[in-house]
């Protein structure tokens, strides 16, 4: 697409061009304060309405989107959003209010929350939930901060310094610990893909504040030895944080709360349908069992005589963000729950998980797989047999949009070499999964006989592979105006 | 195996597979039953009891949640005047339209750049519009909001300097400093407040943080600030409402190291508090220890222009416990939307409507002091909001308003006697105005 | 071809000795595996370092690796085109993309490093 025009804004600029007029003052003026005070320039784009709707509407189509095509990315459920959820955010009565408003005029707004709280609460058996944290890796943060009060109360939080941590984790959940001031210790997986039990066993002690596991976890398994894993840190004093991120293998299938965790955060933006919005926002509610309700950042939702009110929980951990968390993002949440119903929700991890097994069954002649068993919703395989060929996992990856599908997840979790996380989900009909191994099997072949097709890949998109060394080397990170800088 | 009531149908419009496509598949894999699937889940903790309400139909759905919205004040129903962090501007359509399209809204993170060249221009141009208005030549691609910006904020500071102190001015908004504090908790950063008008910077002291307009709607020296806190060896860090920016001095300007904000004022909707986005800008030798995403221009093989996210070292996914913030998904498409905004504005209309903001500010300000048991409580220069002491308590001031469809402003008694803080866009109407004064005026009133 | 006129440490960083000056960088190995190298940060002149201590991190677009010191010292020069120009170590990691000048505190570390051949070994059961 190098002949589609790529010149940024305020290189289309021309003096004088608006998109939209301001009105005059209606009140008497008053004189602007001193001129020390105020700027003289000000560099933004000088164009007409129209230039911004081509500009933009041209940009979009560079893109691609759950909407337009088929989106495998492990850990990531990218599964369709539904267009009442946008519809409904988009309410004035819920788009316009302001979030300071008094608790009397926005008790529409506040049932929603509340009833979102509760939907979520017995979605994953962790009863006690606030909606605020903005994204997963803010959940991870309040649950952290949680753990760490938690022991506080009970003295012992100088002592419970330590974050077990296993080895496949997302990134996210380390950096959290460190945020948090917790040492992060790391646990080994075993060869099946598991927690190694034994290895934690072992790292389990006094100063176990928490372990922080992915369920499934980040290779898409479930962990057969959950309950006793649970057991193994409540023996030693320790809580146990479930990372929700793939939590749609366990939508009516399994309550997080029975399996002995005792806090978790989910992604609304993943599990529950709301869109990513090409890197957020998201929600991350954190969750947790009736005893740490009180540590719950503030606000949360309360209820009382059927009135809904904005509280802070008697013990709280502090405000992590400005309001009250992503309304817009929940409201959409709470629509596809209710849209879902009791049956929907149910059927999500039946079918995720099928999609899943599927894709793995008819891949696994041509692909390595990760781990030799059933997965869950998601399934990790490997280019290790392509590698040996000289073709990468980015290289199968990036002929992958030659094809019009995008790449899955590569190179995570990293204990697997050359990783291709794939991840259908339920909203995938078997159609497109057909028509996905079809092509992957296309691929493993031209990595046998045209390998170059996959190193110079994409052929087809916005731009051929870009040059990631030189952006970090020489970063030019905004528009300059060349003649002038 | 479970179905929903359209028998051999599927079981949800978003869930395509009938009973016969999981058939299939299930024999495609090779096994008798879905059960042979999640052997590793425990049998007995399998399909709990699940208390949840029955799919609803759309239709049916949509009214309801049309019934729930109805029943909130609605600013525009109601006169406005609340501000303190998120203000009720006027977002053009075309601004709204542009983010509304699928191709945006649906998109993921940019990881793989060869497909998400409109997300990753328009967060290039976001970077560059921010960059210009803080007048800092680095912007990321935007935090989660604007108090946790400035949280992550002081953290920079305290990374760059390795100092664990933090000096906030006491007229940031309360709000701003909680946050920071859960921030900071446990980093081991100790956060002090301190007046800006006898303000002592110690030398252990990480950064200063000032906002401006500061929690009474007066407008920070944002200069002497830093030259204060330069003095010591600590960086000077600010939130700032970009908005003001359309007319003020920017922070750069000013010398300041950290500039952040809220950028909810340049066309997101008030949308109850979120989802907003965070703006962060730095000085260019500071930029390795800048949290968050952020967008770089390079070419591709074939020596088009292009765009990518850079400098991920920083970040979680590389980086892990060492990162320099724990942050992930932020709010692209919010991002999108202050680019949209700032695009359709433009030079000429974000100035002409900052200062409208002034003007309705100036002119409201007037009239109520002008009434008799009111005063203007904030002292110097104020952009589109600021303080007044009333005759009567806020919560009779504020349920009097309401009588009127009036949402008043944010309680600031703590800070003068009956405070209210005003606040005031190019949306109210001198009408709407005139109306708040009237309506102040009666209060308490002996008639 | 590994040079063999200088000595190898396991965290795959070389001291060529002259007199009782060592120079230090890393290997064609390291480069490898890194990838194009984007960013190295480098201590200041003058500064102490401890054999086998972290004194830098050097990036690539996708990776951060600690830089691991293989001799005790004082640093008495610094390659600062490695900083303008990250380039250069992977152009010339035994060359021209050397990192520190060191001043050895004590040369009887250089005992504890390996020979060309022996680091050859290693890196062929790393690989």
């Amino acid at each position: 697409m190098a002949s589609m025009d790529r010149r940024l804004l305020m290189d289309r600029s021309v003096a004088g061009r608006r998109a939209v007029t301001v009105p005059e003052a209606d009140v008497p003026l008053t004189p602007l304060p001193d001129a020390e005070l105020l700027r003289d320039d000000l560099q933004l784009p000088e164009i007409t309405e129209g230039e911004v709707v081509r500009y933009f509407s041209l940009l979009s189509q560079l893109n691609f989107s759950v909407d337009t095509q088929y989106y495998p990315l492990g850990s990531c459920t990218m599964k369709y959003n539904p267009k009442l959820n946008d519809e409904v955010a988009s309410l004035p009565g819920f788009s316009e209010i302001h979030p300071l408003q008094s608790d009397e005029s926005v008790q529409g707004a506040l049932q929603v929350l509340h009833e979102l709280q509760d939907m979520l609460g017995e979605i994953t058996g962790l009863p006690a939930v606030s909606v605020g944290p903005l994204a997963g890796a803010q959940g991870e943060f309040a649950g952290l901060l949680i753990a760490r009060a938690f022991h506080k109360e009970r003295g012992e939080d100088e002592k419970r310094n330590v974050a077990l941590i296993p080895d496949s984790a997302h990134g996210t959940n380390p950096a959290s610990a460190a945020m948090t001031g917790l040492d992060v210790v790391t646990v080994p997986s075993d060869e099946h893909g598991n927690v190694s039990v034994e290895d934690l066993r072992r790292l389990a002690d006094e100063h176990t504040s928490i372990f922080m596991l992915t369920i499934p976890n980040t290779v898409g398994l479930f962990e057969p030895n959950i309950l006793e894993i649970t057991k193994i840190i409540h023996d030693v004093g320790g809580l146990v944080y479930a990372d929700g991120a793939n939590l749609n293998a366990l939508l009516g299938l399994a309550k997080l709360g029975d399996l002995g965790f005792d806090i978790a955060h989910s992604n609304l933006h993943k599990t529950f349908s709301t869109p990513h919005g090409g890197g957020g926002p998201g929600s991350g509610p954190v969750l947790v069992t009736e005893d740490l309700a009180k540590y719950l950042p503030t606000p949360v939702v309360g209820e009382h005589n059927g009135k809904f009110s904005l509280v802070s929980p008697a013990r709280t951990v502090g405000r992590l963000n400005g309001f009250q968390g992503s309304f817009g993002i929940a409201v959409r949440a709470y629509t596809y729950i209710r849209l879902m119903g009791l049956e929907g929700i149910k059927a999500i991890s039946l079918n995720a998980i099928i999609n899943a097994n599927y894709l793995q069954s008819q891949l696994k002649d041509d692909f390595d797989v990760a781990y030799d068993r059933y997965c869950m919703h998601e399934t990790v395989m490997s280019a290790r047999r392509q590698k040996a060929n000289g073709v990468s996992a980015l290289d199968v990856a990036k002929r992958l949009i030659d094809y019009g599908i995008h790449p899955p997840t590569m190179y995570f979790p990293l204990i697997v070499p050359e990783a291709l996380m794939i991840e259908p989900t339920e909203t995938e009909s078997k159609e497109t999964l057909d028509a996905f191994i079809a092509v992957m099997k296309t691929i493993a072949v031209e990595a046998q006989d045209s390998p170059e097709l996959l190193h110079e890949a994409p052929h087809n998109a916005a731009n051929t592979r870009l040059d990631e060394a030189i952006a970090a080397r020489k970063p030019v990170l905004r528009w300059t105006n060349e003649a002038a800088d | 195996m479970t179905t929903a009531k359209s028998s051999g149908g599927s079981p949800s419009t978003f869930i395509p597979n009938t009973d016969d496509d999981q058939r299939a598949m299930l024999d495609a894999i090779g096994v008798a039953d879905f059960e042979e699937l999640i052997t590793d889940v425990p049998e007995s903790h399998r399909y709990p009891a699940l208390n949840l309400p029955e799919a609803a139909h759309e239709m049916s759905l949509a009214a309801e949640m049309a019934g729930l919205a109805a029943s909130n004040f609605v600013p525009g129903d109601y006169a406005c005047f609340l501000g303190s962090g998120a203000y009720r501007h006027y977002v053009p359509a075309v601004a709204r339209k542009v983010a509304n399209r699928g191709e945006f809204m649906t998109s993921y993170t940019p990881y793989q750049p060869e497909v998400a060249q409109g997300s990753l221009q328009v967060a290039f141009e976001f970077q560059t519009m921010v960059s210009h208005l803080m007048g800092l030549p680095v912007a990321n691609a935007g935090m989660y909001d604007g108090p946790t910006a400035f949280a992550e904020a002081a953290l920079m500071a305290a990374r760059l300097t390795k100092r664990t102190k933090v000096i906030a001015l006491d007229t940031v908004d309360e709000r701003n400093i909680e946050v920071s504090r859960s921030y900071s908790h446990y980093q081991g950063i100790e956060i002090v407040r301190a007046s800006a008008s006898d303000l002592s910077v110690p030398d252990d002291a990480a950064c200063v943080m000032v906002q401006s307009p500061n929690v009474n709607g007066v407008i920070e020296d944002m200069a002497a600030i830093s030259t204060a806190a330069h003095a010591s060896g600590a960086l000077a860090v600010a939130s700032v409402n970009p908005m003001s920016l359309g007319m003020f001095k920017s922070p750069g300007e000013c010398d300041v190291d950290i500039a952040t904000g809220e950028g909810q004022p340049l066309g997101v909707p008030l949308g109850f508090g979120g989802p907003y986005v965070g703006l962060f800008t730095c000085k260019d030798e500071l930029k390795r220890q800048l949290p968050g995403r952020i967008v770089g221009k390079t070419t591709d093989t074939n020596g088009e222009t292009g765009y990518v996210l850079t400098l991920q070292t920083r970040e979680q996914h590389i980086r892990r416990e060492r990162a320099t913030s724990n942050i992930c998904t932020s709010t692209q498409l919010i991002a999108l939307m202050v680019a949209a905004y700032l695009a359709t504005l433009g030079k000429q209309g974000l100035r002409e409507t900052a200062e409208l903001c002034y003007q309705k500010a100036h002119y409201a300000a007037s009239q109520i002091d002008a009434l008799d048991g009111y005063s203007l409580a904030s002292e110097g220069t104020f952009f589109n909001e600021f303080v007044i002491s009333c005759r009567e308590s806020v919560q009779t001031t504020l349920g009097a308003l309401i009588e009127h469809k009036i949402i008043g402003g944010t309680d600031a008694s703590e800070r003068a006697p009956n405070g209210i803080v005003f606040a005031l866009t190019e949306q109210n109407s001198r009408a709407e105005i005139d109306r708040l004064v009237a309506a102040l005026g009666e209060i308490g009133s002996t008639s | 071809m590994t040079p063999d006129d200088r000595k190898y440490s396991k965290e795959h960083e070389w001291a060529l000795v002259d007199g009782n000056v060592a120079t230090v960088g890393i290997t064609q190995f390291a480069t490898e595996s890194l990838g194009d190298v984007v960013f190295v940060d480098l201590p200041e002149v003058g500064s102490a370092i401890e054999q086998f201590g972290k004194f830098g991190e050097i990036e690539s677009v996708k990776a951060v690796s600690d830089l691991f010191s293989p001799v005790s010292g004082t640093i008495t020069e610094r390659n600062d085109s490695t900083i303008d120009d990250p380039e250069t170590v992977n152009k010339s990691p035994y060359g021209d993309g050397w990192l520190l000048k060191i001043e050895l505190s004590d040369a009887s570390q250089l005992d504890d490093l390996m020979a060309a051949a022996d680091y050859d070994k290693l890196t062929a059961e790393e690989a």
